[in-house]
């Protein structure tokens, strides 16, 4: 066999004086790094296979394990970096494309980290969250031009009728994962904390299992191209549809859910025979224009008897604000778009890091497109791809997102530490994985409090942040981008944005 | 009558035998991690062991039965039930290590501790301890302490 010229990209350290040989790194790592060898009795590591998850580190019961990027220099090129010349070497071994998870890893600019708040000084009063109410809730769903009352004997009646909307607690959703790419436990976890919170969790392309049938009510079920696990109970257990037409991690690209994760379970589940390739074709097959679109919205409220609202998904693309307005006009009461640094259990490297755009630009561009149009009421706008922290809730709602998608925040919640290796199915932390050893791992107890433990603190956070800008209503922060400046932008950046810089 | 016993979660146990390391820790003489495992490892050892078979793992540990045949059994008295957490203890000073309890433990949970004293060794739900270490440091919560009924 060929010599491989892939060489470790981790170094694991253990100190001998605190390793007691208990064996616990060896037992949670499965990329079999750590070996106990019976005849010394000590346990070593070979590094070639570590991914950097941090599992055997967070285990070690002596802080006995530390887990460091290799020191191996190649001389400094500023154009041949270490990881193009790795990346070719793989490639020249494996004649693949390569794969990744998670979102994009570029220094591409994130532009929330260059966006800041207002505060309210002396002109004008912030208010005090503790002290007094400060809402959260927010409705998506089509709103109608105007609303109509007449006057009765009990008083005032609405007469305009209002379409189905999604009640949501706090502005957060979880984002789409199916029930293949991550775990029945993860789903599990992310659909009880929806209920717990009062918002809403999303199946993915991955159907919906008997099991999960009962947090229906906080449920919105994917549509995809492969139309996996799509029929009618389904649809009508659930409280809003999405049409997934793309992913921020990879626009343009399809899905694949290799045939070793479709078990039983899964097969049963995405109605495809086990043991097979789940393929998500790139495009809908009958989705060739807006015409199309509006079909497939139709038909989903039609065989929702209208109750449900529908959501279109898709990718930050260049032209983006003309692609949200078709939607919208396609008869869509809710748009998300998912942006560059969007998350993936698997796609291409090449597509996840080179396809799509920032979210930040495509919000600003989508809500001025919808209000220039005089649309925006007819649809809700929710922004998905890399929301981090609640600052950057705050800032895409202000940029003029209703609410947003976060995943990639719920997956670290849950103990994910973007490895980046969800493709491989050993999810050491039993998230993006089906090995009954590994999916083990993560108790539904424990995620659900987690993941409501971080709605929370978001929460308390966003109402601090809207206090002190004088907000008392998350709906009146909406696309109010008065609130934000910009940081070290140039005029085009800004006038992308929507925003002045700081300053003025 | 209520009395708090470990329950186990045999759907949530990963094997990473974090409670066996915890409980050997917390019956040894300096209950410090590294010494107990570096410098007493041979006068210590866990009284809960993790079964396994493929992917089903659970750590096990004295069931605390109500009709314990280990008390019945024991000839030297040294089993006995603690009044206060009603527990079933081994009272090392008067264990003769002749291995009874073991041969009618249902569970399996006792063991024969060769390490110096022959004398059987099982869990005590860490007497004086709020918490059995076994609870307190499994990672996913696959053990729990809990108030359950217990028949007198």
């Amino acid at each position: 066999m060929a010599l491989s010229y892939i060489s470790p990209q981790f170094i694991i350290e253990r100190d001998a004086s605190r390793c007691i040989a208990c064996q616990v790194c060896v037992r949670q790592c499965a990329n079999d790094v750590h070996s106990y060898n019976e005849e010394d009795g000590l346990v070593s590591s070979h590094s070639l296979n570590c991914a950097g998850c941090h599992r055997c580190v967070t285990a070690c019961p002596t802080q006995a394990l530390n887990v460091r990027l290799s020191p191996l220099d190649f001389r400094p090129h500023a154009n041949w970096t270490p990881s193009i010349i790795t990346n070719i070497y793989k490639q020249a071994e494996s004649g693949g494309m390569l794969l990744t998870g998670m979102g994009c890893d570029q220094p591409y600019r994130i532009y929330w980290d260059h966006m800041v708040l207002n505060a309210s000084q002396v002109t004008n009063p912030s208010i005090d969250p503790l002290r007094e109410p400060m809402e959260l809730k927010t409705y998506l769903g089509s709103k109608p031009e105007q609303l109509e009352f007449s006057q009765s004997q009990d008083g005032l009646e609405l007469d305009t009728e209002i379409g189905p909307q999604l009640e949501l607690a706090i502005p957060i959703m979880f984002s789409a994962m199916s029930y293949g790419s991550i775990s029945f436990n993860a789903c599990e976890s992310l659909a009880r904390a929806a209920q717990i919170a009062g918002t809403y969790y999303n199946t993915g392309e991955g159907g919906l299992h008997p099991d999960l049938y009962k947090y229906g009510a906080n449920t919105v079920a994917q549509v995809a191209s492969g139309r996996f696990g799509v029929h009618l109970n389904y649809l009508n257990a659930v409280a809003a549809l999405e049409i997934k037409v793309g992913q921020g991690a990879k626009p343009g690209i399809g899905g694949h859910l290799p045939g070793e994760k479709v078990s039983l379970d899964i097969s049963r589940t995405r109605m495809i025979p086990q043991g097979t390739d789940a393929i998500s074709p790139a495009p809908h097959h009958d989705i060739y224009s807006i015409e199309d679109l509006r079909q497939l919205i139709f038909a989903l409220k039609e065989a929702t008897h209208y109750s449900k609202p529908v959501s279109v998904k898709v990718a930050a693309v260049h032209n983006i604000a003309p692609i949200a307005s078709g939607i919208v006009r396609a008869g869509a009461d809710i748009v998300a778009i998912d942006g560059l640094r969007g998350g993936t259990g698997a796609a291409p490297t090449v597509i996840r890091n080179n396809v799509g755009i920032p979210i930040e630009m495509a919000i600003a561009a989508v809500d001025q497109r919808l209000r220039d149009e005089g649309i925006r009421h007819r649809a809700s706008l929710v922004a998905a791809g890399s929301i981090r922290s609640s600052s950057d809730v705050v800032k895409a709602i202000a940029l003029g997102a209703d609410a947003v998608y976060i995943a990639t925040s719920a997956l670290v919640a849950l103990g994910c530490h973007l490895c980046q290796r969800c493709y491989t199915g050993k999810c050491n932390w039993g998230i993006a994985t089906q090995d009954p050893y590994l999916t083990k791992r993560l108790n539904p107890n424990i995620g659900a409090r987690r993941l409501v433990n971080l709605l929370r603190a978001w929460s308390l956070e966003i109402k601090e942040m809207m206090g002190g800008m004088g907000v008392n209503s998350i709906e009146s922060l909406r696309g109010n981008r008065d609130h934000l400046r910009g940081v070290g932008l140039n005029q085009v950046e800004l006038d992308a944005l929507g925003i002045k810089a700081a300053g003025y | 009558m209520k009395k708090k016993r470990i329950v186990i979660h045999e759907e949530y146990c990963i094997g990473c035998r974090l409670c066996e390391v915890h409980c050997l820790v917390q019956h040894s003489k300096s209950r410090d991690i590294v010494k107990a495992f570096k410098e007493e490892r041979s006068s210590t050892m866990a009284r809960v062991m993790v079964e396994e078979s493929g992917p089903v793992s659970f750590a096990l540990q004295c069931r605390q039965c109500s009709e314990s045949n280990c008390l019945e059994a024991c000839i030297s008295g040294a089993m006995h039930r603690d009044p206060e957490t009603g527990a079933v203890v081994c009272d090392e000073s008067k264990c003769v290590g002749c291995w009874m309890c073991i041969m009618v433990c249902p569970a399996g949970a006792i063991r024969q501790n060769l390490t110096g004293t022959h004398i059987a060794s099982k869990c005590d739900l860490c007497y004086g301890s709020a918490m059995p270490a076994c609870v307190l440091n499994c990672p996913n919560e696959a053990l729990t302490y809990e108030e359950v009924e217990v028949r007198d």
